[in-house]
């Protein structure tokens, strides 16, 4: 059976890690949390059985885009914020390639936040990485769409004055089929959420949150760093209990619908909600937890429905099947004459 | 009463009337009828850019004018010998541009005091439209065709539409056509959905040509002899449909899938809703987010091996700027297809320009240049395509085509050809992966097309410069250097293929006007009217705007005289100056119209009289 769909594969097992690492000098800063999505994609890959001549990375313009020259794959580097735009035309020309899409907060969100919405929208089969440093690293420091409001950049000496966009509230709220969150540094989670990535028909976006050590060093040391790894991180599983802080607390919903934390060891986990990945609101109220809540990593949403560029392969296949004509038929259709 | 039926060479008829009165259906209905009967015939469509504008008003009049002759037609003509006027907007708009002694058929029905004032008309403009010599005949045209559909289960309103049939059928009797084509229309375009409305049609159309056999009004009936035209099969088109059918036909000639991603812009649109409707053709078409997705998506398309096309007009093009230089960066086909509008900004969008010229060939940051080809006539937009298509191919870059809005809307007759006997575009997909490398490049300097599902050739490219031969990101100012060379001499190679440069009229003389795209008819007509008058002038149609032709230099040089004529603010001579240091003069128009033969002819022969 073809765990991929859409997707030409072959046994998985055949191909290795090395198989993935194009052997270029990788160029990311050292330290930077770049090198463990690396690593993490790279081991991904082998198993899914697909044959490395039809995996594609396209990128657009930021750190995380120098990502395909690290890919013994095929792949595009391209230009900032179209990433997806290009990802898309070559997924509807080419169904059976794995296309894989490597962005960032900035060049998805800023300058490219028009294509990422329409690809998502449109369930094309494409896979979205989104580094989420929450500052432009390339352009040396200055904010971005996911930047905390009032933080002091090159740009904003001052602090900004910009709200900031949750990504996952986004993706979720243009109908996204699949969105995960996970952290860069914790590669059993990005390991996981690659995987049913990987295997999702249709588009899938993944936010990965990681630092950037030149210029948003320890962005998300509250979620990576000591307790804060158990306290302020609830993982969302399909069918399972929302439990963190090791099964301490949970969350439930007050008598508004509100989200709230529920004391698991004096009040029991009966209020506790149980989480639903094709849920219509329930990935959004996760994606939104906000002071005093945990935030949630997994998969928010994974939902089946009909991938575009199947879509269109099949009523170009249909009209084809019903009335298949060459270009003659478009030079005769209508009135014709003919002179002596 | 006995008809005086008289003969003439060619005529020029203008339909016009609130953008609800159905002109554009009329004008067309009638082109194909007149092409059907043997004249030669070339069409204008004009209209507002308001889908509907306050109605009766000029701001909302629609127009179609055409020529046909018992002569080759270049032009849709330049003053209407004949104006239907459906309502005193649509006669105040174009009564000014009727020549002199021309016929008035005006719909007395739309000439209420309400109407007149909506129009601006302080008092009925008839009987002065009489007194300046016009032939003015003013027909209740409303009035007859309610009458004509009496009994039929129709809306006031829906009846009173059938008025443009009636017009027609008028029309049909003064050139002596017969109605079967309409009819055939009216039977296949309504007949089955609403047999009612089928049926008001005729009535109307029929009774709108025995108006013309049975009333005293008319004393004359004309006649234009069927024009000597090439034998074969011919169909009419517009410059939007021919090149749809261009590049499906280019696409059948490669072997490729085409795939057209596009974002909706006037007045480009039609190509992508032509194209959308031929998925039976195994045609792929993709309504993007936008025009830089439209673009993007062509350089994914490209990069999968597919023909590759977008299509747009100039402030698409502004904003394709970005993708077409990294399409040009990773040296993978595609065309862009740019059908000109009157600029900048919004500017006039439904009305045509050729002020893309310098966009098309300098539009993009750093040293980017591209081939650009220019469709002459609206069937020419066939033949162009598929020659886009042949470039594209063979010198892995992106193409950029132009037309405008005048060839886009516009119509002539079209001999059919035999898409098998076209010759094939030869493509071939790198397959060997030993010793492949990506920027190696063939004796044109095109470099390998390897797509992804290719075992072997796995590679990366991008809009980062790239290492002669191995396409690695490189920063090495002195591969920059040959990089940009390269890309430039391989562009110039493509003036290689190119036909000899020919001219019309004298090998040599005191001028040559030179021109590119739409004006082709207007600027032949003209030169033929000063060679008529013993001026020794030439007429040089350039198709490839860049790389220009390399024999163009030694051909200019026969001639006194270098003019070009168009309609922008003379970006063609800047071209020609910069590119061959000659003294090109130009002739500009940029009112959203064409040239008219004669204003062309006058300024040509001004031209004539300077040192």
């Amino acid at each position: 059976m073809n765990p991929i769909p859409n997707v030409a594969h072959t046994d998985p097992g055949l191909l290795t890690k090395k198989d993935f690492a194009s052997g270029l000098q990788v160029r990311w800063c050292p330290g930077c949390a770049d090198f463990s999505i690396l690593n993490q994609v790279q081991k991904t890959l082998p198993a899914l059985g697909i044959p490395k001549e039809n995996v594609v990375f396209i990128s657009g313009i930021g750190c995380s885009s120098r990502f395909p020259y690290y890919m013994e794959t095929y792949g595009i580097h391209g230009i900032h914020g179209r990433a997806p735009a290009i990802a898309t035309g070559l997924k509807v020309a080419r169904p059976e390639l794995s296309v894989w899409v490597v962005t960032g907060d900035g060049d998805a969100l800023a300058i490219g936040g028009n294509h990422f919405v329409h690809a998502l929208r449109r369930n094309v089969g494409l896979k979205v990485l989104m580094f989420n440093n929450r500052i432009y690293g390339l352009t040396k420091g200055q904010y971005s769409p996911t930047s905390e409001f009032g933080k002091k950049t090159k740009s904003s000496p001052l602090g900004t004055v910009d709200f900031p966009l949750e990504p996952v509230s986004v993706a979720l709220g243009v109908d996204a089929t699949f969105v995960a969150r996970a952290i860069a540094t914790d590669g059993a989670m990005l390991g996981d959420v690659l995987t049913r990535a990987a295997k999702h028909n249709g588009t899938a976006f993944v936010e990965i949150y990681q630092s950037c050590v030149i210029f948003n060093d320890g962005a998300f040391d509250d979620l990576t760093e000591g307790e804060g790894k158990f306290n302020n991180r609830v993982a969302l599983k399909h069918g399972e209990k929302l439990l963190y802080a090791k099964g301490t607390k949970g969350i439930g919903l007050d008598a508004h619908g509100h989200p709230i934390t529920i004391d698991v060891t004096k009040d029991g986990d009966s209020k506790v909600l149980t989480y639903d990945e094709t849920s219509e609101t329930m990935p959004l109220v996760l994606s939104r937890l906000g002071a005093g809540l945990p935030r949630a990593f997994g998969v928010f949403r994974a939902i089946e429905k009909p991938a575009y560029e199947n879509l269109v392969a099949e009523q170009v296949a249909g009209a084809q099947a019903k009335r298949g004509a060459g270009a003659q038929s478009m030079l005769e259709a209508g009135e014709t004459w003919t002179v002596e | 009463m006995a008809r005086q039926l008289e003969q003439l060479d060619s005529v020029v008829v203008r339909f016009a009337g609130d953008s609800g009165d159905g002109m554009q259906l009329t004008g067309t209905q009638f082109t194909e009828t007149t092409a059907l009967a043997g004249n030669d015939v070339a069409t204008f469509p004009d209209y507002p850019a308001e889908i509907r504008a306050p109605a009766g008003t000029v701001a909302g009049v629609s127009g179609f004018q055409l020529q046909f002759s018992k002569e080759t037609v270049f032009t849709p003509g330049d003053a209407p010998d004949v104006l239907v006027a459906m309502n005193p907007a649509a006669l105040k708009v174009n009564l000014p541009e009727l020549r002199a002694g021309g016929i008035v058929i005006a719909n007395l029905g739309a000439f209420t005091k309400k109407d007149l004032e909506k129009a601006g008309y302080p008092e009925d403009p008839l009987p002065a439209a009489s007194a300046a010599g016009y032939r003015v005949f003013g027909i209740d045209i409303t009035a007859h065709t309610l009458r004509a559909v009496e009994g039929l289960s129709l809306s006031r309103k829906e009846a009173e539409r059938a008025k443009n049939f009636y017009a027609l059928g008028l029309a049909y009797w003064l050139f002596g056509r017969t109605l079967d084509y309409s009819l055939e229309w009216i039977r296949e375009k309504f007949g089955k959905k609403s047999p009612e409305i089928a049926e008001a049609n005729r009535r109307a159309l029929r009774a709108g040509f025995d108006f013309g056999e049975t009333a005293e009004m008319f004393d004359h009936q004309y006649l234009v002899p069927k024009a000597v035209i090439e034998p074969g099969r011919y169909r009419n088109f517009s410059g939007n449909e021919a090149t749809a059918a261009g590049f499906a036909a280019a696409a059948e000639l490669c072997g490729l899938k085409l795939f057209l991603g596009s974002y909706p812009i006037t007045p480009a649109s039609d190509i992508l809703h032509h194209l959308s409707a031929q998925k039976h053709l195994g045609v792929t078409t993709f309504q993007a987010e936008d025009e830089i997705a439209a673009v993007a998506s062509c350089i994914g398309a490209s990069y999968g091996g597919a023909l590759a096309l977008t299509t747009t007009s100039g402030p698409g093009l502004a904003l394709k700027g970005e993708g077409i230089g990294l399409a040009l960066m990773l040296e993978l086909p595609m065309v862009i297809v740019d059908v000109q509008r009157g600029g900048p900004s919004t500017g006039l969008p439904t009305k045509t320009e050729q002020s893309d010229l310098l966009q098309a060939c300098f539009g993009r940051h750093g040293e980017a240049p591209l081939p650009v080809i220019a469709a002459t006539s609206p069937g020419d937009c066939f033949w162009t395509a598929i020659e886009a298509t042949r470039i594209a191919l063979k010198h892995m870059t992106p193409v950029i085509m132009l037309t405008d809005g005048f060839l886009a809307n516009g119509t002539e007759p079209f001999r059919i050809p035999n898409v098998a006997d076209i010759p094939r575009i030869p493509v071939k997909f790198h397959t060997d992966p030993n010793g492949f490398l990506p920027y190696a490049r063939d004796d044109v300097l095109a470099r390998p097309w390897a797509i992804p599902g290719t075992p072997g050739l796995e590679h990366r490219i991008g809009g980062l410069e790239k290492e002669h031969l191995t396409g690695k990101v490189s920063y090495d100012g002195l591969n920059h250097e040959k990089m940009i060379h390269l890309r430039d001499d391989k562009v110039k190679r493509v003036a290689d293929d190119y036909e000899k440069t020919t001219v019309f009229g004298d090998e040599e003389g005191e001028m040559v006007v030179v021109g590119w795209g739409s004006t082709f008819g207007a600027i032949r007509s003209a030169v033929t009217q000063l060679r008529a008058k013993h001026h020794k002038v030439a007429h040089l149609h350039l198709k490839h705007m860049n790389p220009l032709p390399k024999d163009l230099p030694e051909v200019l040089k026969r001639y006194r005289r270098v003019v070009t004529a168009e309609m922008n603010l003379g970006q063609l001579a800047l071209l020609l100056r910069a590119r061959l240091l000659v003294d090109a003069k130009s002739i500009t128009k940029v009112q959203g119209r064409p040239f008219k033969e004669a204003e062309l002819a006058k300024a040509l022969l001004a031209q004539l009289e300077t040192a």
